[in-house]
């Protein structure tokens, strides 16, 4: 079947345009529908949590701004731009590499396994996309990389390889390498789940002073609930690829509308 | 009954140590030429393009299927019917190159896909394009565990430049052979060839894995 894409603007344009919107994305693995028409908007400098079970579909939110995942259908807008699709002739057809490139540039990401450059000490990690992707100097890119590192508490250990550091370490200074890219938006992918109990905290305490200090857009899925409430602008469940109720953190976690929601947030507090 | 010459033995070994370095030459030559062209097969080989990844696939298979000795041969003796005539030297040097860089590529390309799925992801993410991203993170940590593999081929093709001596390469071998034929003694000058190989890969084997140690810690591989 063939998808009408006329119903999909070229640009977002207006005055409240979104940082980013999802518009009708479907994506799926063979039989298996992993977003089914997900609509989403995200505005400026908005915190918004996904959560909901294992399998939802919110991790591949995420993947797909990135571009770590392509979609089915429906288009993804990032700053009003297109993502998924780029303007040829008029009309929108499939991004190709050079744009997704461009448009990534908008886009940082943190990942539940940090994924550190191995060889590579943890300021030469912030330094790798500003000196071979923005093309600072070094000096300037060494500069922005102290700051971030140094915000992240994370100066001291500059010069260490990331397996002489523990996970919360590695993980602040994955934040500090991504906000060096300078991004408009900033993705957490369960960047706590991997972690032990006792460094949690850690990471959230750099995760709460973005929130304070930036006009960043974050989107974060995680399951750590009354972090979420703690920090969110706007909380999302997913259930089975779509968004099943979303809402300020007060409401939606305390007062759920949906049978759904509250059966999975029942099983999370009694899980913790 | 050993009848060993010592007067004999003192004579050869100049001319059996010049023939070493052209062995050594041979070795490290084709080693070269194996070493670049066995990570563009390996390259070659992850590509989007199915038909360049299929005809590479099928060219590693053919030079690993097939022995090192029948293409020595075929390059030096059937290439001119292809208007292709070339030197002992050069077409030694392009078959034992050609045929290590087909063992060395598998090697490469287990190295690289041994590299986890997330280096990728974080590549992308900070925006690194295909190349820098095989240039800057992948590559780097595909060669500290490629370098075993890697060290065994460099003694490998070392053992096997004897076979250059069917096309007339003046190294080791080809010198031992023609000293016996004119003396009507082998025991010398072959065991002086085997000697003298041990004492170049024993070495050099040594030197590999001091090599392996100091990459890995450099790289903070290793704590």
């Amino acid at each position: 079947m063939k998808h009408d894409m006329s119903q999909y603007p070229l640009k977002l344009e207006g005055d409240k345009v979104p940082m980013v919107r999802f518009q009708n994305v479907t994506k799926k693995y063979g039989e298996l529908t992993v977003l089914d028409g997900l609509n989403l908007d995200v505005t400026e400098g908005e915190m918004v949590t996904i959560i909901g079970p294992s399998g939802s579909g919110k991790t591949t939110v995420l993947r797909m701004l990135m571009t770590l995942e392509t979609i089915d259908s429906g288009v993804i807008y990032v700053d009003g731009e297109p993502l998924t699709h780029m303007v040829k002739n008029g009309r929108l057809v499939r991004a190709n590499a050079a744009h997704q490139r461009q448009m990534r540039a908008k886009i940082g990401m943190c990942f539940q396994h940090f994924n550190l450059f191995p060889h590579m000490t943890a300021l030469a990690n912030c330094m790798e996309g500003p000196v071979h992707v923005l093309g600072l100097s070094k000096e300037e890119a060494r500069e922005r990389a102290l700051e971030l590192l140094d915000m992240v508490g994370m100066a001291d250990k500059r010069d260490q390889h990331p397996s002489r550091l523990s996970g919360g370490q590695q993980q602040r200074v994955a934040i500090a390498r991504a906000l060096a890219m300078r991004p408009k938006v900033m993705l957490f992918d369960e960047v706590t789940s991997a972690l032990d109990p006792e460094v949690i905290s850690e990471v959230t305490s750099v995760i709460r002073s973005l929130v304070d200090q930036h006009n960043l857009t974050m989107l974060m899925v995680t399951h750590q609930i009354g972090f979420a409430r703690e920090i969110s602008d706007r909380v999302c469940f997913f259930f089975r690829g779509k968004i099943e109720e979303q809402g300020a953190p007060e409401i939606l976690l305390e007062a759920p509308q949906k049978e759904r929601t509250q059966q999975f947030l029942s099983a999370v507090m009694n899980a913790n | 009954m050993l009848d060993w010459k010592l007067d004999f033995t003192w004579e050869i070994l100049p001319r059996l140590i010049a023939a070493a370095g052209n062995t050594m030459l041979a070795a490290g030559g084709g080693y070269v030429v194996a070493v670049i062209l066995g990570l563009v097969f390996a390259l070659a080989q992850r590509t989007p393009s199915r038909t360049l990844t299929f005809v590479v696939r099928e060219l590693v298979e053919f030079v690993r299927s097939t022995p090192l000795l029948l293409q020595i041969f075929f390059i030096y003796y059937v290439g001119p019917q292809f208007g292709l005539r070339l030197s002992p030297w050069t077409a030694g040097l392009i078959a034992i190159g050609l045929h290590y860089a087909a063992y060395l590529s598998e090697v490469y390309r287990g190295g690289i896909e041994n590299v986890p799925k997330g280096q990728w992801e974080a590549a992308r993410a900070i925006n690194l394009s295909t190349s820098q991203t095989y240039r800057r993170i992948i590559i780097p940590q595909a060669l500290p565990p490629a370098l075993a593999g890697m060290g065994n081929y460099l003694v490998g093709i070392l053992k096997d430049t004897p076979m250059l001596s069917v096309i007339g390469v003046a190294e080791l071998m080809h010198t031992a052979n023609s000293i016996g034929a004119d003396n009507f003694r082998y025991l010398e000058p072959y065991t002086l060839v085997g000697l003298i190989f041990l004492a170049i890969s024993l070495p050099t084997a040594w030197f590999i894995r001091r090599f392996d140690k100091a990459l890995r810690r450099k790289m903070g591989l290793t704590r």
